[in-house]
């Protein structure tokens, strides 16, 4: 066994939380660029300058982003030979939110309860994903996820006879629906198989793997680039404003699933699509 | 964004508003409120118990915007526009009582764009995730009621040249729907 102090799972995560919401990373800055010199709008090159612009003044200035620094998304991967002492994991989770977004100067999104509200005023809890894999390692992954995008969202429960026809029109209607609402060029997690919780948590999976990648499975892959294609074509553009770059990319994830169902979720994500991973 | 930009001051009047197009960009400065969805709420339910306003709404333009805390030394910390539609509900009766432009992002409802045309309201787009550039815009801001609510409070703001597109104007026209009618 390894010892791991939760307390190092608190640094880590207060450090994770200042750091993805002030620099944006590296697949994002360069589909953006690529997306620049594609696009032909003067509006569109416009907008993609200003959120370029942005992101620059934004690691310099040591500030957020963008003001929605999100609910707090940490998948930890935790080797099952790691054995953890000083304190209880999760609570040090939700300290190392509760330092980084207070010391961080980062905004408090979070209410209570979802009907009577009521701010928690430090931004915990934390949305936490655990899975136990081999080994002796703690892999923290943070996704700072803003409801502008999530508010887009959407999952259907497809009948296995729409097949990839049905999952495609769905994909491409719920970015159709979405417009210029969650702040394009969006990233566009999707989910396919599993049951209806986890076909969901695929899709938001699919948002922490960079854009430039592409799923192992070339069928997949293939798919990826097709819809990406297919939404480009929509003409919402940076903003909504009209343009070639309405996403920035497309990544799939899937599982087996019922022989009754066909579940497909797409969970949206804004220009601003944060992530950080260090390993403990 | 445009070819051409308008510096306009707040508070807009009625004809400023009316001679407003949808696509046009303008620069924005002077006073503006910033709202978003509790703070509306809140608003409402003043309006109908009779009550006054924190503010004079005659005129006057609503931000859509949570801020970001202010690090030390600044003004205010990353401050963009948040999804308009969720103020839909509330944006008709606030315009009856003379608000008369508002900036956020994303779509309105066809209820908000006929207020709009019936009481000479403009809605702004400004650029959404682009809250570390906006915030420079802004030279002072102070919560003017609701402390509680956090990012949510009610708070006037000051701006300096903010870069707004004209999205609805006051005779309806759409830039979203412009140019995607199929949509």
């Amino acid at each position: 066994m390894r010892a791991v102090s939760v307390r190092t799972i608190t640094s880590t995560i207060r450090k994770l939380c200042i750091e993805a919401c002030t620099e944006l990373p590296f697949d994002i800055r360069e589909a953006l660029d690529k997306a620049r010199e594609a696009e032909t709008s003067p509006t569109a090159v416009s907008v993609l300058d200003t959120i370029v612009e942005n992101y620059r003044t934004a690691e310099e200035e040591q500030m957020p982003i963008c003001q929605d620094t999100g609910m707090a998304c940490l998948f930890l991967e935790i080797g099952q030979e790691v054995c953890f002492t000083d304190g209880f994991l999760e609570d040090a989770v939700h300290e190392g939110v509760r330092q980084g977004y207070t010391e961080g100067y980062l905004r408090k999104s979070v209410v209570a309860d979802p009907i009577r509200r009521g701010n928690t005023g430090d931004n915990t809890p934390a949305m936490i994903y655990e899975h136990i894999v081999p080994g002796d390692r703690v892999t923290i992954t943070l996704a700072p996820k803003g409801f502008g995008s999530e508010n887009m969202s959407a999952i259907r429960m497809l009948k296995p006879a729409a097949g990839l026809n049905g999952v495609r029109d769905f994909i491409i209607e719920t970015v159709r629906k979405a417009g210029p609402n969650p702040c394009p060029p969006i990233v566009v997690g999707v989910g396919i198989g599993g049951t209806f919780d986890k076909c969901a948590y695929l899709a938001k999976k699919a948002l922490l793997r960079p854009v430039s990648s592409s799923h192992p499975d070339p069928y997949y892959a293939r798919l990826e680039e097709e819809l990406l294609e297919a939404v480009n074509a929509l003409d919402i553009g940076p903003q909504g404003f009209g343009g070639r770059t309405t996403a920035l990319g497309v990544n799939i994830e899937t599982l087996p699933t019922h022989i009754a169902g066909l579940p497909c979720a797409v969970n949206i994500n804004c220009h601003v699509t944060r992530h950080k991973t260090e390993v403990i | 964004m445009g070819e051409k930009v308008r510096h306009l001051s707040l508070p807009l009047t009625e004809a400023e508003a009316v001679s407003l197009r949808a696509g046009e960009s303008v620069l924005l400065s002077g006073t503006l409120y910033a709202a978003r969805d509790e703070a509306h709420e809140k608003m409402i339910a003043l309006l109908e118990e009779g009550r006054d306003l924190p503010f004079t709404i005659k005129d006057a333009c609503i931000y859509y915007v949570g801020p970001a805390p202010a690090a030390p030394g600044r003004v205010i910390g990353s401050a963009g526009p948040t999804t308009s539609g969720r103020m839909d509900a509330f944006t008709p009766a606030l315009i009856r009582c003379g608000l008369r432009g508002m900036i956020g992002k994303g779509e309105r409802s066809p209820e908000v764009i006929e207020a709009m045309k019936a009481g000479k309201a403009v809605y702004f787009g400004a650029v959404g995730g682009a809250g570390a550039l906006l915030a420079k815009c802004i030279t002072s801001q102070q919560v003017i009621a609701w402390p509680e609510l956090g990012p949510e409070a009610l708070r006037r703001m000051t701006v300096e040249n903010m870069p707004v597109i004209v999205v609805i104007d006051t005779e309806g026209r759409d830039l979203y729907q412009d140019h995607t009618g199929s949509r």
